[in-house]
């Protein structure tokens, strides 16, 4: 949330009244839903960052005895697993790898899609055909077939994953930057300042990036969703993650054959992806929305 | 029709880009491509004659030539782990996913369409809030989860339906009798979801657009009913949300492996599973190919399509 406004104040727009991005706030401020969603996005995030304080049992500590308690056994609040191991504390350290397998790569992809797209769109040319060729193979694909190749191919663990991931997100952000630097670049301002003798690399840092880095932002937030259930996704296939490093994706894989003595423990992995994810869909709802920008 | 023909010549290098991708996939793999089907003791021998028998000791654009050209003839190699042609492998389990896909799109679909004229009619009411939401939630949740979460409920707790495989007597012939259909329910209901909340997105935002229209307001100025004033809606809707349509199931063709992992139907993505678990390279080549290029052709039939709904469309 805190992030959010201030990305807002940096990227301040030209051409609209001074007051926009407060206003942006503010209307986000008063959408209850999305403030809803960011606060349980803040208690995800501080419990997955204090686990290692707050986790009520050693989450590797496995028991042959204990295996598959459920939810509300003596000492285990939400059970344990198939070895034995307390739920609470996997879930609650788990959070970790997986917020961080699905933020990161929409970050990485923001940072390397818009620099390629805003070079496409400013340069205009052979330049861009080339790039939006080459991205138009990387789109040709679907989303989810891409990710899987790739780090099928790779091999499972974090690093391959990460990667292939921020390769499926890389085009989809250099489209949206592309086609906003386009608009951008044919505005009056552009030509103003290019007539008054400013160089390209002056242009875009002072009139380009102003005006598309919010835009490429809302779209990116929008995709953090998607990267939390893929990337968990990927570790629930085996390509991601390796045990007996607790991920949530990862801990609904290993439960899975569990689902016929303890389901509804073994279901409480996937809960925890799918609150995270429809919290980061809800907050990124709200600042579309807050910013009037159409679907 | 001078719009299509761009379109179609446009296609092609993209096409030729998308066979590139597949094929470099094996050289972008860590270690020894051959090194599911060599024997751990094998003799340099061995290894040689093989890295000549399979085309590796040549130059890279020389593979991928002859490699393409034996594709465009439909041989796409033999599967290593189960030395079977992979276009057999593909196309049997091809035919299990689209069966899936198209009857999980027409699902989501049909509730896509109903939540978002619901929500874009009554735009800000009670209505729309839960439409919406529901709306949300379809694209949220993990669907594999969701899919686990659908077979305890209704194989494990319930009993009503069968958790895994696609029928009977295992992957089998398939008919559209109950005993067949029963093992379809779970899996097409789970993968309905992301298409019916996309689908209920992308219509409540043009609803809404299309009623705020000065058109309406003169339709409605003239008389109309509602009724006609909602079939000049749907006439406006129906060529964006017949392409989402098109579009979503190139995307549940293509994403359905971590359905199928969890229900074990025995389509593609099950196929690719094993295909990567094994390191069998030719299969895993072959599969995203096909699928690629379904994805492709797919695309391209939903621009032909919309152009010839709406002639509107002139684009550039």
């Amino acid at each position: 949330m805190e992030m959010t406004l201030n990305k807002g104040v940096a990227a301040l727009p030209v051409e609209r009244s001074p007051g926009y991005w407060s206003t942006v706030g503010r209307r986000l401020l008063r959408n209850k839903l999305a403030m809803f969603a960011a606060l349980i996005l803040l208690a995800l995030i501080v419990m997955a960052i204090f686990a290692p304080a707050l986790m009520p049992a050693d989450p590797y500590a496995s028991s042959i005895l204990k295996r598959l308690k459920p939810i509300g056994f003596e000492g285990y609040p939400l059970g344990t697993d198939e070895l034995g191991r307390d739920m609470l504390s996997r879930l609650m350290l788990g959070g970790r790898l997986s917020l961080f397998m699905g933020i990161t790569p929409v970050l990485l992809a923001f940072v390397i899609g818009s620099a390629i797209g805003i070079v496409a769109g400013y340069a205009g040319g052979w330049t861009n055909t080339v790039i939006m060729r080459l991205t138009d193979v990387l789109y040709a694909f679907p989303s989810v077939l891409l990710a899987i190749a790739l780090s099928g191919t790779l091999g499972a663990g974090v690093g391959n994953a990460l990667l292939s991931l921020t390769i499926v997100f890389i085009p989809q952000i250099v489209r949206v930057a592309e086609s906003v630097t386009t608009q951008v670049r044919n505005r009056e301002f552009v030509d103003a300042a290019r007539a008054s003798g400013a160089s390209s690399l002056t242009i875009v840092r002072a009139h380009v990036l102003n005006n598309v880095l919010g835009p490429i932002f809302v779209y990116a937030t929008s995709l953090i969703s998607v990267s939390m259930i893929l990337a968990s996704g990927l570790s629930f296939l085996g390509l991601g993650v390796k045990p007996p490093e607790p991920e949530w994706g990862l801990m609904l894989n290993t439960l899975r054959t569990a689902i016929y003595t303890q389901p509804w423990v073994a279901a409480l992995p996937g809960a925890m992806i799918f609150l995270t994810s429809i919290s980061f869909n809800l907050l990124a709802d709200g600042i579309r929305s807050a910013m009037e920008i159409k679907e | 029709m001078t719009y299509l023909l761009r379109r179609i010549v446009y296609a092609l290098p993209i096409l030729l880009g998308v066979a590139l991708l597949c094929f470099s996939l094996v050289h972008i793999a860590p270690g020894d491509p051959l090194v599911s089907v060599l024997p751990p003791d094998a003799s340099e021998e061995l290894r040689l004659q093989l890295t000549a028998l399979y085309g590796f000791d040549k130059p890279f654009l020389e593979q991928f030539i002859h490699w393409l050209v034996r594709a465009l003839h439909g041989d796409l190699g033999t599967s290593i782990a189960t030395n079977r042609p992979v276009m057999a492998e593909v196309s049997k389990a091809v035919i299990n996913s689209i069966r899936l896909a198209t009857v999980a799109t027409l699902i989501g679909f049909t509730f896509g369409c109903l939540f978002g004229f619901v929500a874009g009619y009554m735009r800000d009411s009670v209505s729309d809030r839960v439409a919406s939401f529901i709306s949300v939630l379809g694209v949220s949740i993990p669907h594999y989860w969701l899919g686990m979460v659908l077979v305890i409920a209704f194989s494990v707790v319930l009993g009503w339906l069968p958790a895994t495989g696609a029928g009977p007597g295992g992957s089998g012939d398939w008919t559209w009798d109950w005993e067949h259909i029963q093992y379809l329910i779970l899996p097409a209901v789970t993968m309905s979801v992301i298409p019916m909340g996309i689908v209920a997105r992308t219509i409540r935002a043009l609803v809404a657009e299309i009623l705020s229209n000065e058109f309406i307001v003169g339709l409605r100025a003239r008389g109309l009913s509602d009724i006609a004033v909602f079939r000049h809606v749907v006439k406006n809707v129906a060529p964006t949300a017949l392409s989402v349509m098109g579009l979503q199931l190139g995307y549940l063709l293509g994403g359905s492996i971590l359905i199928e992992t969890v229900f074990s139907w025995p389509g593609t993505g099950f196929l690719l599973n094993a295909a990567i678990f094994q390191r069998d390279f030719p299969l895993l080549q072959g599969t995203i190919l096909i699928l690629a290029v379904f994805f492709v052709m797919l695309n391209l039939v939903v621009d032909a399509l919309q152009t010839l709904f709406d002639p509107r469309i002139q684009r550039n």
